[in-house]
């Protein structure tokens, strides 16, 4: 049985399949108890789970964040709820160096089971300190990993598979997403690994490399160049680390072009190094160099045509994907 | 010796040999890591804790095996007193896969996950989130522990001593924050970077009792470990200590001490907690010169022990670079 939900509604079900199923797991941040999550994600949790285990925080980042930490160290499951990409840069201390550290600089002894989830990315006019991508901030790092969910079946799937991971995973959910709509397939397993790309559109001529919110404007550019008879591929990367590799190069080695779309600003973002490792491992396979198409290099602006004009849009990529075929 | 539980300190003779032992075996340790630095067989930073070792040592007396220990990058002496074995410490020090961290930490991170100790953390204030996670994880699993929280005054200008001591207070966590006020953050003295100094008025604001303590005298440290910690098990929620102390030795091998009086540093070595501790004792009649002589030798060859260990021991292949950055798939559902 297949049924449509929204993204948020996939969320609030996999946070609250996996309050019941393990009692180790809770629920940490601003605003997820009563106020219901700042994206809804949490509403309702607290009537069934109660304040101990829908825990809200005071606006202390770096210390929730610190406290989730402490607190999968001493055998909990806790995830913790940023609300912004923007706020956990004041918990990034935290986590790059605590939680991404101490399983390495203890020599092993410790596992940090972690999971931090937190809305990324522009589209809802929020201007410059609630808006932007530093998802390749946080892909830099060794001892995380960190997952980009794209579609409500992952949205549904990788909490759980996060949490039962041993180390420390950031989940991004990307602001747009919360009321896009999608299928979930209740028959079978609703797990979804965390890594992995997917191949989301299969095609001939070029693949586009993307992930989070800009998926479903890469989906759109290329049902619209396929109605002038080029055959894109659609990557959905789904783990920004660890980068899956195989299935970029596997890709481009069918297609022989490249359009990597990210909404990350184009200096040290996630596309320069998806577009090195392109070059690393299927560079004689390139007809055409690497075409990016990321966000203008300024804070992301209020006005709606200028927070448009910052950001990866849908005639940027098919312009994108038109020089890289020459067409 | 004290039960746990027990608030006051019974100074017999077995523990206060117990407490002199460990504040020399702390102080000649480092005496002799500093030589081995000389001779760069310790490399990196190396944060000497010697002048301040009442407070680590009397803070363990009211602690349990069942507790956790959050401490700092100058954290040798808590470390040695927690019980971890001079050996392991030391190779950790020379950077030897035979040392508390496997040698990928150093001096400044020494990690136990036997003992509880969760290092050995170089962010000042990055310490104290974690404890308060330590402590929530076990009131939500409903366990009577207790999380000490090591930490220097310099951390208290931290935005994550602020955020701590509130989230302990507000879900009364059973957290021991021990302030170890050795007068210098690094080298900015406490009047050059705090408004408030007296930093239990920092805990009381934030409604968590406070103390303030001679952490020169072990025996007055331990009292008011006792009694803090007493006061979390019995439902206290948080307690705070500020133990007023002092670095005899430069802050880090690095630092020339360019930023304090000769005459101020003498003036606190007056004050050295071992020889006053050890001239108490034999004036008193609890132990006598023979007792110390004899304590001295043993700790000497315990020290030379531990070298001796970190020595021989072997370096970590570089082939294992790699090795634990991530939980091996091998040991994954069992964390």
């Amino acid at each position: 049985m297949s049924r449509r939900i929204t993204y948020r509604e996939a969320i609030r079900e996999a946070l609250q399949e996996a309050l019941r199923r393990d009692p180790r797991v809770f629920l940490m941040g601003e605003d997820v108890g009563r106020y219901g999550g700042a994206y809804g994600c949490s509403k309702g949790l607290l009537t069934e789970f109660g304040e101990a285990r829908i825990r809200d925080t005071p606006l202390s980042e770096a210390g929730f964040t610190g406290a989730g930490i402490g607190a999968a160290l001493g055998g909990m499951r806790p995830i913790v709820e940023i609300m912004t990409v923007n706020f956990s840069l004041l918990a990034l201390d935290q986590i790059v160096n605590t939680a991404a550290t101490l399983r390495h600089m203890s020599g092993g002894q410790f596992s940090v089971p972690v999971v931090i989830r937190m809305a990324t990315g522009a589209g809802r006019q929020l201007a410059a300190q609630h808006s932007h991508s530093f998802e390749n901030w946080y892909a830099h790092v060794p001892g995380i990993k960190v997952v980009a969910p794209a579609t409500v079946a992952d949205a549904r799937g990788m909490l759980w598979t996060a949490l039962e991971d041993p180390d420390p995973v950031i989940i991004f959910e990307h602001a747009t997403l919360y009321n896009d709509e999608g299928e979930i397939e209740d028959s079978g397993p609703l797990a979804q690994p965390l890594e992995g790309a997917a191949i989301r559109r299969a095609g001939s001529d070029v693949s586009l490399i993307t992930y989070g919110g800009s998926l479903k404007k890469v989906l759109a550019a290329a049902d619209e160049l396929a109605r002038e008879g080029i055959a894109c591929e659609v990557i959905d990367l789904r783990s920004l680390r660890p980068l899956d590799d195989k299935t970029i190069a596997a890709s481009v080695a069918r297609t022989h072009r490249a359009v990597i779309v990210d909404e990350g600003w184009r200096s040290g973002s996630l596309a320069a190094e998806i577009s090195a490792r392109i070059m690393e491992t299927a560079f004689f396979d390139l007809d055409w160099p690497v075409e990016r198409v990321c966000s203008a290099e300024v804070p992301i602006p209020y006005p709606r045509h200028l927070e448009i004009a910052a950001t990866p849009q849908v005639p940027n990529i098919i312009a994108a994907v038109k020089r890289a075929l020459r067409r | 010796m004290s039960a746990a539980g027990d608030t006051r300190v019974h100074l017999d003779r077995e523990h206060a040999l117990k407490l002199l032992r460990q504040m020399k075996l702390i102080r000649r340790f480092e005496e002799r890591s500093a030589e081995l630095y000389g001779e760069q067989k310790i490399r990196g930073f190396l944060h000497l804790y010697i002048g301040e070792e009442a407070n680590a040592v009397g803070v363990m007396q009211a602690l349990t095996p069942e507790d956790a220990i959050v401490a700092t990058y100058r954290e040798h002496g808590h470390a040695l007193a927690r019980g971890l074995p001079a050996t392991e410490v030391m190779a950790e020090m020379y950077g030897k896969a035979s040392g508390s961290s496997r040698g990928r930490g150093g001096s400044m991170h020494i990690f136990d996950a036997g003992q509880r100790f969760y290092g050995g953390n170089a962010i000042v204030g990055g310490g104290l989130p974690l404890a308060v996670g330590l402590a929530l994880a076990d009131q939500m699993q409903q366990r009577n522990r207790v999380t000490c929280c090591f930490f220097g005054e310099g951390a208290a200008a931290e935005g994550e001593f602020h955020e701590s001591l509130n989230l302990a207070s507000l879900w009364k966590l059973p957290v021991l924050f021990v302030c170890e006020n050795n007068r210098y953050a690094m080298g900015t003295a406490l009047e050059r970077s705090e408004s408030e100094t007296d930093f239990c008025r920092h805990a009381t604001s934030y409604r968590i009792p406070a103390e303030a303590v001679d952490g020169m005298d072990v025996v007055a440290v331990e009292s008011a470990a006792r009694r803090a910690v007493q006061a979390i098990r019995n439902g206290g929620g948080p307690q705070f200590l500020e133990n007023r102390t002092y670095r005899f030795r430069a802050h880090s091998m690095f630092d020339a001490e360019l930023y304090r009086e000769k005459a101020e540093v003498e003036m606190w070595k007056e004050r050295c907690p071992i020889r006053r501790f050890h001239s108490w004792l034999i004036a008193a009649g609890v132990v006598h010169e023979v007792d110390v002589a004899a304590l001295d030798r043993d700790i000497e060859g315990e020290v030379e022990a531990a070298v001796a260990f970190a020595e021989a021991a072997p370096w970590e292949p570089e082939a294992d670079l790699l090795t634990d950055v991530m939980t091996p798939a091998a040991t994954r559902g069992v964390a």
